[in-house]
């Protein structure tokens, strides 16, 4: 028996190895797996041309979200090549006997979204997903991680997945969030400060005082931005926070299924002593409402900062750099309060859960949004949509001027309709702000849902801080 | 299921010293709603290769003739963190580069290209800023990546590279991971049952 204190991440993954073999990756068992248009229809060909049909379908879960317009829904997709992606899931899907959450569905909506509001994804388990923000459901206290095209093949195929163990790092947070600061500003914080390769070949524990405060969606948040740091994937350990999320959800272990299942699920923690390959350490009293200025995650600063001089930048990093900038349209030194914002994009698999756009509505209940910025408010699901409206939150946006879209990816990623001009500054809840990201041109300032918010109705980036 | 296989490689290179390229950079979100594996090549580095109105932007290098038919890409370091579409290693495999060469790479890229037959070569800086300078300098110049011998070679310079046997096995003999997976059938079964 093994009695050296092992971390949790360790004993999740240990408990899923079929076949170790020294220098071998593991064969390592998914419980959960999710797809959906935009990274499946490949990984289903494979499995026709091999002759082999999905290992166990209960275990696949489908939804439509990428490339879905936000607008009519109910209607046939307009655009061709969308329209044949979606059809596509939907063929793969009957084909295979996989359950899918299509458009019209009260369960669809971005997949990292509804895993966690079904009772999907819970404590303890493995879950892989064609998409690197796969990584949100870690909050649960499982391993969670995005996957290529070939390995959603494998995992249709054989409910395994080859991997070698990542190393492993802790992210300690302690003290109190000064008010204007949220999980997002924690997050873009710890990326600005270890860039977004500091994670790399990494799964990352967040833990701390701060981390146990924050609500599940909150946590959803930290673990959702793991991989903008390089990180494989990001967990915190289940608490009564999480088990009380979790009890009743729709697929969620129910009565005393449930109660035994939350026995087990409080075992779920790193031991005392357990060794971390990497270990850090930060204060949440030094963590401002955080904007990024330039085309990676890692470049985010403090609302009260300016945008970093040349000569503050490493010699080999300042070509990349001022590109950067010249993309943004932004000049080493500046102050990014006050700059005016053409459009607000409130969403993503970062920030459009139910409790991101009671902040929203909160910050804007009575104002107005400023003339000549567009305002978009793009649910995480329907049944997030569903509950904005219960709450009469779908009634404040629209007082503000705000424009409440349908359920998907959006202006994330810029695949359907939704995108930002060329030229056209835009901040944004969701969590890149690579060239292009948000459509060809666009300059993407990320920040929180109320950084979000403060510049929808100001027309212009402000310090929450001073509105509050 | 047998695909292609890597042994030796000797051809010119493309130089792109650029830091912390991204999938989004390598294939954009919206060329990503093909159904198969082909043709992504076509939109490779799209918005870099071509200005919005799908004119050729003259000094960017995919567009520079005296680069033409190179099978290795040389890039900055971190390179194809962001998104896990593997399309990005499609579009390179697809555009005829063989190998990727940086001084850093994102995980799921490492994955994702190791899966497309592309193979990744991460050299330590010097030799990565030597290679770039020596390919600005003379695009015709020949880099010789061995991976039988895990090495890669220019003029008298040379440098071994990692990858794990397991992988190398793979290339050089055109496994995937699903014919070893496949392998393992009666185990995952036994373990999908107890642990239902």
């Amino acid at each position: 028996m093994n009695t050296q204190p092992t971390t949790l991440f360790d004993k999740i993954w240990n408990a899923h190895v079929v076949k170790h073999a020294e220098g071998h990756p593991d064969a390592l068992f998914i419980d959960r797996h999710f797809i959906h248009e935009v990274t499946s229809p490949q990984a289903f060909d494979g499995l026709r041309k091999r002759g082999i049909s999905v290992f166990n379908t209960s275990r696949t879960t489908a939804t439509a979200d990428h490339n879905v317009p936000t607008k009519d829904q109910h209607l046939p997709i307009r655009e061709a090549l969308s329209r044949h992606q979606v059809d596509t899931l939907r063929r793969n899907c009957a084909e295979f006997g996989v359950e899918l959450y299509d458009l019209g569905h009260p369960f669809q909506g971005i997949v990292h979204i509804i895993g966690p509001e079904l009772g999907l994804s819970l404590p303890g388990m493995t879950i892989v997903c064609g998409d690197s923000h796969t990584s949100t459901h870690g909050a649960f206290g499982n391993v969670a991680f995005g996957i290529g095209t070939s390995e959603v093949e494998q995992v249709l195929a054989t409910q395994c997945i080859l991997q070698y163990k990542p190393k492993r790092m802790r992210i300690n947070i302690d003290g109190t969030l000064a008010n204007g600061v949220t999980a997002k500003d924690i997050i873009l914080y710890i990326i600005s400060k270890i860039s977004a390769s500091g994670a790399t070949g990494y799964f990352v524990e967040y833990a701390g005082e701060t981390i146990r405060n924050l609500s599940m969606e909150a946590r959803m948040t930290i673990c959702n931005m793991s991989i903008e740091m390089g990180a494989r994937g990001g967990l915190i350990a289940p608490d009564d926070t999480t088990f009380d999320y979790i009890q009743g959800r729709e697929f969620a272990p129910k009565g005393e299924a449930f109660d035994e299942a939350v026995a087990k699920w409080r075992s779920l923690k790193t031991d005392d002593g357990a060794m971390f390959d990497t270990e850090l350490h930060y204060k949440a009293e030094d963590i401002q409402p955080m904007i990024t200025y330039g085309t990676n995650p890692g470049m985010g600063i403090g609302i009260g900062q300016h945008v970093p001089l040349l000569t503050e930048i490493p010699d080999t990093e300042r070509v990349s750099y001022t590109k950067s900038l010249a993309y943004m349209g932004l000049e080493p030194g500046m102050e990014l309060r006050n700059k005016a914002v053409d459009y607000v994009f409130i969403g993503s698999c970062t920030n459009a859960r139910i409790e991101d756009l009671r902040t929203v509505a909160q910050f804007v209940q009575g104002k107005q949004k400023a003339p000549g910025v567009e305002v978009w408010i793009v649910p995480g699901s329907v049944q997030v949509a569903r509950q904005a409206q219960a709450e009469g939150l779908t009634d404040v946006f629209a007082s503000a001027g705000f424009e409440l879209r349908e359920p998907g990816c959006s202006a994330c990623l810029g695949m359907n309709e939704d995108k930002i001009p060329a030229g056209k500054y835009c901040i944004s809840t969701s969590n890149r702000n690579f060239e292009g990201r948000q459509g060809p041109g666009a300059r993407t300032f990320l920040a929180s849902p109320i950084m979000a918010a403060a510049a929808a109705v100001s027309g212009r980036v402000m310090d929450v801080r001073e509105l509050l | 299921m047998s695909k292609e296989t890597f042994h030796v490689l000797t051809s010119t290179a493309v130089p792109l010293p650029i830091e912390n390229i991204d999938t989004d950079q390598i294939i954009p979100a919206r060329f990503l709603k093909a159904t198969t594996r082909e043709g992504f090549g076509d939109n490779l580095f799209r918005d870099w290769r071509f200005t919005v109105d799908n004119e050729p932007i003259q000094d960017f290098v995919l567009n520079n003739s005296r680069y033409a038919g190179a099978e290795i890409l040389v890039a900055g370091k971190n390179f194809g963190m962001g998104s896990s579409r593997e399309h990005a290693a499609w579009a390179i495999h697809d555009y005829g580069f063989r190998v990727v060469v940086s001084s850093f790479f994102a995980d799921i890229f490492r994955n994702n290209a190791l899966n497309t037959f592309v193979l990744p070569v991460q050299v330590s800086q010097p030799f990565l800023e030597a290679l770039l300078t020596a390919v600005e300098q003379d695009p015709t110049l020949q880099i010789v990546v061995d991976l039988p011998a895990q090495t890669i070679s220019f003029g008298e310079q040379s440098e071994t590279f990692a990858i794990n046997t397991y992988k190398k096995t793979c290339l050089m003999n055109g496994y995937d991971d699903i014919d070893y997976l496949l392998s393992l059938n009666a185990e995952i079964r036994e373990f999908d049952k107890a642990h239902a």
